[in-house]
């Protein structure tokens, strides 16, 4: 029967238990790490950019970016919470490393051994439980009672909605069975029950102590099925985070190391574009190594960069960066957040479609028109408010940018107006039509 | 320099170079602050500001070109590199090694993306030389000047602030005028956009509920500011606008920072 493994009865049991641990922690280990190599694949879709200079900045940017939450605290509601639950993530996660030991070796609460600092450990654990208990209630309240703009916005119909509440749930289900688990242990310690040892320090679990029954069997039950459906339960998240925009837990380290160091306001020189513009000013430069059918422009994922998809998969999609979009505020179709979500969603398809070799998908589908329209590109400012808003660093504007610079080198579909502007440009030096040579006339009026 | 009746002569680098001079640094007026009636007004007011503390400053008058900012966040790249390295080559056969400009967009532009074609200056923003200019003592708003006491406002532009993290220097030349400065809902690095860049200046706006520059001037008009001090010659003619359709003409008044400065200095 399964349910032995809750038991506590014999050596024998005990093995079992062992040998089913080992064999879910492996197996979820390996499945993590297949699904994680799919999803660096599908990043290296990217094309390169060097982004292995200045280490020392770049880690200072993702300590404090990402370890500090430093971006965070421009909306400090939102930031104290998601503090609270980040730090529980983060020392919560050294007591997985005990449990993994038990759940191996067949010993029980291996590290308390180290006595007084053991029921430190196990106090702010449960502390910081009991604040990423709080921390998501409030959070599911917030999407869904709530009207929160951000957090109600269109494109987080459905799939995007139920994940963020399915993160919710499994989080307030993990901490209770962590607090249950621990509850059930205090109450056998002090019954000296079997090898429940006093070991430990309980001040939130203590409190749900009456709540259990009075039996040493179901009290067993209740720690055992609290233990397993903690950790398979932590397991099986790990193997959620992969489909799931929870993966900034993981990704926001890299992506924030990674990040552009550039003023925001610096865009790159396309190379292929200054050798053209160089061999047409200059009959006698030889261009250097010019690429055959280059494309210039965004018109798929594989002509972003690396980084632009590493900012896709690292997307939690708070929408901090929608809400501070001067197109979005005032009704334009434009959703900075939709176009990281549509980027990912891209190469996730992508991905699959190439390890199918479905050329319907990798050929007749593209990022461009496929996922983000027209009407979407033309609306940004390019004010840089979503890049500045970002907590983890993502820049959806480069992303922008290359669409643009497709529809309007490859397509010269550019609106007629900017057509206009263009040949103004081109033709007297300026975006309208004033004639060159009447562009000091200002000064004779001084 | 010749003055007369109280006109500034405006010299160009190639006139300077005719006597065999050189300026200490150049004027990059840009198409707005050349051509944009409003804006000339700003471009005069900051050569009255260069005049007055007896900086050695021309402009390159005709050969100057669009920086091609507007055609590369239209997203022609090409057009951009044409424009860049023709001004580009104006600038170096000219020896210039230091520039000041009105407009933020030929700043940024200028200071992030011309060095790697080949262009590298020391290029600050007019605002960035006011504020420099006063820490000197060489500027210093006259005593009964019409600024004192007024509640003013300033509207960041994107390009110096969020691209260029110029926030300061435009807040310490209004500092000096013994105003009631206040700042509006959105500022800094929240700042919100005027609705002119990305060359949405060039075209009509998607649609949408509202126009970006409306939403920006109720913010103006929730700050209860008598004046809005904007360092932009784009977002001028997008809050003036925006002023106008909200019949605000009488109450609101829109001014570059040169144009305070110039004003408050009695130039």
């Amino acid at each position: 029967m399964l349910f032995t493994i809750f038991e506590i009865t014999s050596k024998g049991t005990i093995m079992a238990a062992q040998i089913i641990f080992a064999i879910i922690f492996i197996g979820a280990i390996l499945l993590f790490y297949s699904n994680a190599r799919k999803i660096y694949k599908n990043i290296q879709l990217g094309k390169k950019e060097d982004r292995s200079d200045r280490k020392g900045d770049r880690l200072k940017n993702m300590l404090l970016v990402a370890f500090g939450q430093k971006k965070m605290f421009k909306r400090p509601i939102a930031a104290l919470l998601h503090l609270g639950v980040y730090l529980g993530f983060v020392i919560i996660n050294i007591e997985m490393l005990e449990i993994v030991i038990d759940g191996l070796f067949g010993t029980h609460r291996v590290f308390s051994f180290l006595g007084p600092l053991y029921g430190v450990l196990i106090a702010s654990f449960e502390v910081l439980a009991a604040i990423v208990l709080v921390g998501c209630v409030v959070f599911l309240i917030r999407r869904n009672v709530l009207s929160i703009k951000r957090l109600r916005q269109k494109e987080l119909a459905g799939w995007p909605k139920s994940d963020a509440n399915i993160i919710l749930v499994a989080e307030i289900l993990l901490m209770t069975a962590f607090l249950f688990m621990n509850a059930a242990d205090f109450k056998l310690q002090t019954m000296g029950f079997a090898h429940y040892h006093s070991a430990g320090a309980f001040p939130v679990s203590s409190m749900l102590v009456s709540l259990l029954p009075a039996g040493a069997e179901a009290l067993v039950f209740i720690e055992r099925f609290c233990w397993w459906f903690h950790i398979v339960g932590v397991l099986a998240f790990l193997n959620y985070l992969p489909i799931s925009k929870h993966l900034h837990i993981l990704l926001a380290f890299p992506n924030t190391y990674y990040a552009n160091l550039e003023p925001q306001g610096k865009l790159e020189n396309m190379p292929s574009v200054t050798q053209e513009v160089k061999a047409m000013l200059d009959p006698s430069f030889t261009p250097t190594s010019v690429e055959e059918n280059v494309r210039f422009g965004v018109k798929d994922v594989p002509d972003l960069t690396w980084k632009n998809l590493l900012d896709a998969y690292t997307c939690t999609e708070c929408g901090r960066c929608t809400s501070v979009c001067p197109a979005n505020i005032t009704g334009k179709k434009l959703s900075p957040r939709k176009i990281m979500m549509d980027t990912r969603d891209r190469v996730s398809e992508l991905g699959k479609a190439l390890e199918k070799q479905d050329t319907e998908i990798i050929e007749n589908k593209s990022l461009l028109d496929g996922y983000i329209s027209r009407e979407e590109i033309w609306a940004c400012t390019t004010c840089n408010a979503c890049v500045e808003a970002c907590p983890v660093n993502i820049n959806p504007l480069e992303i922008i940018m290359g669409l643009r610079q497709y529809a309007v080198m490859e397509e010269s579909s550019a609106p007629s107006s900017l057509n206009a502007m263009f040949n103004n440009i081109e033709n007297n030096g300026a975006p309208w039509q004033y004639a060159q040579s009447d562009r000091a006339n200002w000064k004779n009026e001084m | 320099m010749q003055e007369q009746n109280n006109t500034i002569h405006v010299p160009t680098v190639a006139e300077l170079l005719e006597k065999g001079e050189a300026p200490d640094i150049l004027f990059w007026v840009g198409c707005a602050g050349s051509y944009d009636q409003r804006a000339q007004r700003i471009t005069q007011s900051l050569c009255k500001i260069l005049h007055h503390v007896n900086i050695k400053y021309a402009i390159l008058g005709t050969e100057e070109g669009c920086t091609g900012d507007p055609a590369k966040r239209a997203g022609n790249e090409f057009l951009y590199q044409m424009q860049a390295m023709m001004n580009i080559e104006t600038l170096n056969n000219y020896g210039i090694k230091k520039i000041v400009t009105a407009c933020p967009h030929c700043f940024n532009i200028i200071k992030n993306e011309y060095p790697e074609l080949g262009g590298k200056y020391e290029i600050i923003h007019h605002s960035q030389l006011i504020q420099s200019l006063i820490d000197e003592g060489k500027l210093r708003p006259s005593d009964g000047h019409s600024f004192k006491g007024k509640r003013i406002t300033y509207h960041d532009s994107c390009y110096l602030g969020r691209a260029n993290d110029i926030y300061e220097a435009p807040r310490k030349a209004l500092e000096v005028l013994d105003a009631d400065l206040v700042e509006m809902k959105s500022c800094r690095s929240n700042g919100l956009c005027c609705g002119a860049g990305g060359a949405q200046m060039f075209k009509e706006p998607e649609k949408g509920t509202k126009d970006i520059n409306i939403q920006r001037t109720e913010e103006i008009i929730n700050s209860k500011a008598d004046i809005v001090a904007s360092a932009c010659p784009f977002c001028m003619t997008m809050l003036q606008d925006g002023i106008k359709v909200k019949e605000k003409e009488q109450s609101i008044q829109i001014l570059d920072i040169a144009e305070i400065t110039a004003k408050a200095n009695n130039l």
